[in-house]
């Protein structure tokens, strides 16, 4: 798997992975990021996804991944026993996510969560003048869908981690897929955020 | 008849502890002891290909292919032991060895005893999980094979093969429990124990002295007629009987058969008495509920501390509420805080405890990919593609133990 067939904020995150690392991948999906992490950076990977269709691409991939659900936590996991705890695009789908984020950081060094910003400019003007919940690319589902999913904005997610103690040492704002520079309206035009969290 | 199928296969026969008894978790010890056999495919240069298969309580060696052209049905794995199938006779030597305290060929309490001349029923001594794998262990050195690929089975063939990796972790590559667990719960405890009470009760079973005479077939049947209620679900009860009627149209209000269910559990209770051994199944059953993997060691997790080396790939269906999904899961959480690499898949399907039989397709995709990666991980080097030559020589023989380096590996 070359980085051009890799989703755009997942390439995001896997710059963010130093080689031989080892990670956890929560929510892996189809295990794309993390086989591409093992053949570019020689990581060791291990990835947890709910669905069994996912967790049989994983399996095709090469990837070793345990089906369960993040609600029940990562209790097996020792402390410390990764480098980096990843949770991509599916914060939203959470009931709990400071549960899940406290627990990310406790297994691993570090936590990088990514999801779609909500507080993009176009959500908010459509919002403004149509009167329906926005949709955003990353997350493109009616209000109405199964899995349900509760979309945030960038602020929501700053503000959760000033909260409930959780460090933010990194971030990366993507617009498609080119980083913006953090600073004034960067929140306006990102369309995926990526945080690090220690 | 045999395109995809490995074709014929032939039961083979090792014996060994001749001289020197095998030691017994009992404290006991059985010698000679003899272990029927099948295998398919063939080994690579190094040995390191072999998978072995560990057969669950009914099952037997002959996991795949045909004994004579004229047999009706193939091994019981046939749909998933063959060229091109999940267990890939084409890239891997497949290995399967009947249990002792069977009946299908290896030393069980229908085998005679050199020291009485006559068989050993309750004589035999009661037997464990561990002493099963044991005996493998000298099967997998005769055939001279340091380590092999991977240890596989279902049910108790996936006891068999959390045993091998929590007591021989440097004699394996993969562990595939599937539908199992780490330890009888009393509910299964309870299920082995009415088996087993319906074969005591039975006029004919004399303390397990009735070879002479008639078998507590009866006995053995009602057991098997319980275990197969278990092995289903309520689901595919429903689809696959109902409450049709078998042979009537209307209620008979007598006691013979009504129910299609009720026939079927009388074909399948009879048909097993033609093949299987009642003693066989009360050493079977209590192997089975004195399995623990915990037992002995601090806490399951520990017990698999220095196996953690391994790759797993522990695999549950959903409606299988015999060994139901939570025993899986908490093995699966037990390797995870091991430190150990455990693939997990909770397959839906409605087939029940069947299902590790029947969901063929689903299990063919997760068995292929898994094991494609147990090779690169491993660095096994896969034979090339068969000869026709070569896919009519797939019997084995064994040499005495000490000779397994000698073994031909040619017709």
């Amino acid at each position: 798997m070359t980085d051009n067939t890799l989703r755009p904020d997942l390439k995001a995150v896997a710059n963010l992975i130093q080689k031989s690392e080892s990670v956890l991948d929560l929510g892996c999906g189809d295990g794309a990021l993390l086989r591409y992490l093992a053949d570019a950076l020689g990581v060791t990977g291990r990835g947890v996804e709910l669905t069994e269709e996912g967790v049989l691409a994983c399996v095709r991939r090469g990837v070793s991944v345990r089906q369960g659900d993040l609600h029940e936590g990562l209790g097996d996991y020792p402390n410390g026993s990764f480098d980096t705890v990843i949770l991509s695009y599916t914060i939203p789908y959470l009931n709990d996510p400071a549960f899940v984020v406290r627990e990310m950081l406790r297994v691993g060094r570090r936590a990088i969560v990514s999801f779609p910003n909500w507080g993009h400019w176009h959500c908010r003007l459509s919002f403004l003048i149509t009167g329906r919940s926005p949709i955003t690319p990353g997350l493109p589902q009616p209000w109405d869908t199964s899995p349900r999913a509760r979309p945030l904005t960038l602020r929501d997610f700053e503000e959760f981690c000033t909260r409930d103690g959780f460090r933010i040492t990194h971030r990366v704002y993507l617009r498609d897929s080119h980083p913006l520079r953090p600073g004034p309206g960067a929140h306006l035009r990102t369309a995926t955020a990526i945080y690090e969290l220690k | 008849m045999f395109s995809h199928s490995v074709g014929i296969t032939q039961k083979q026969f090792f014996t060994f502890a001749e001289e020197q008894p095998m030691q017994l978790d009992s404290g006991e010890t059985l010698g000679p002891v003899t272990l029927a056999y099948e295998t398919y495919g063939r080994l690579n240069a190094d040995r390191s290909n072999a998978i072995l298969i560990c057969h669950a309580l009914s099952g037997d060696s002959h996991v795949a292919g045909y004994y004579t052209p004229q047999d009706t049905a193939p091994g019981w794995w046939d749909d998933c032991v063959g060229p091109g199938k999940a267990f890939d006779t084409d890239k891997y030597f497949v290995i399967c060895a009947n249990v002792i305290g069977g009946c299908a060929g290896s030393t069980g309490p229908g085998s005679i005893n050199m020291r009485t001349g006559r068989p050993y029923g309750l004589e035999f001594p009661v037997i464990t999980i561990g002493d099963i794998v044991r005996t493998q262990v000298y099967l997998i050195d005769a055939l001279g094979i340091d380590k092999l690929l991977a240890v596989v089975g279902g049910s108790m063939g996936g006891m068999q093969a959390l045993q091998w990796a929590a007591a021989y972790p440097e004699r394996v590559c993969a562990c595939l429990p599937i539908a199992t667990t780490a330890r009888h719960s009393p509910m299964l405890i309870a299920f082995s124990e009415v088996g087993r009470q319906a074969i005591y009760a039975d006029p004919n079973w004399n303390g397990g002295d009735y070879y002479d005479n008639l078998h507590p077939n009866a006995g053995l049947a009602v057991a098997r007629m319980v275990g197969h209620i278990t092995y289903l679900s309520e689901q595919s009860m429903h689809h696959k009987f109902g409450r049709r009627l078998q042979d009537r149209e209307r209620y008979g209000y007598d006691f013979q058969t009504d129910f299609a269910i009720e026939s079927y559990l009388r074909h399948k209770g009879n048909r097993f008495t033609e093949r299987f051994d009642a003693n066989s199944y009360l050493y079977i059953t209590k192997a089975l509920d004195y399995f623990d993997l915990a037992n002995g060691a601090h806490s399951l997790a520990a017990a698999f501390a220095k196996s953690t080396g391994l790759l797993y790939l522990v695999i549950s269906f959903t409606s299988d509420w015999l060994y139901p999904t939570y025993h899986s899961k908490e093995l699966v959480s037990c390797l995870t805080s091991a430190g150990a690499d455990v693939t997990y898949v909770n397959i839906q399907s409605s087939w029940g405890h069947d299902a590790f039989l029947l969901e063929v397709d689903t299990m063919t995709g997760l068995l292929t990919n898994f094991l494609g990666r147990v090779v690169e991980h491993f660095h096994v080097a896969l034979p090339p593609p068969p000869t026709p030559e070569e896919l009519a020589a797939t019997v084995i023989p064994v040499d005495a133990p000490r000779d397994a380096n000698q073994a031909d590996m040619t017709a």
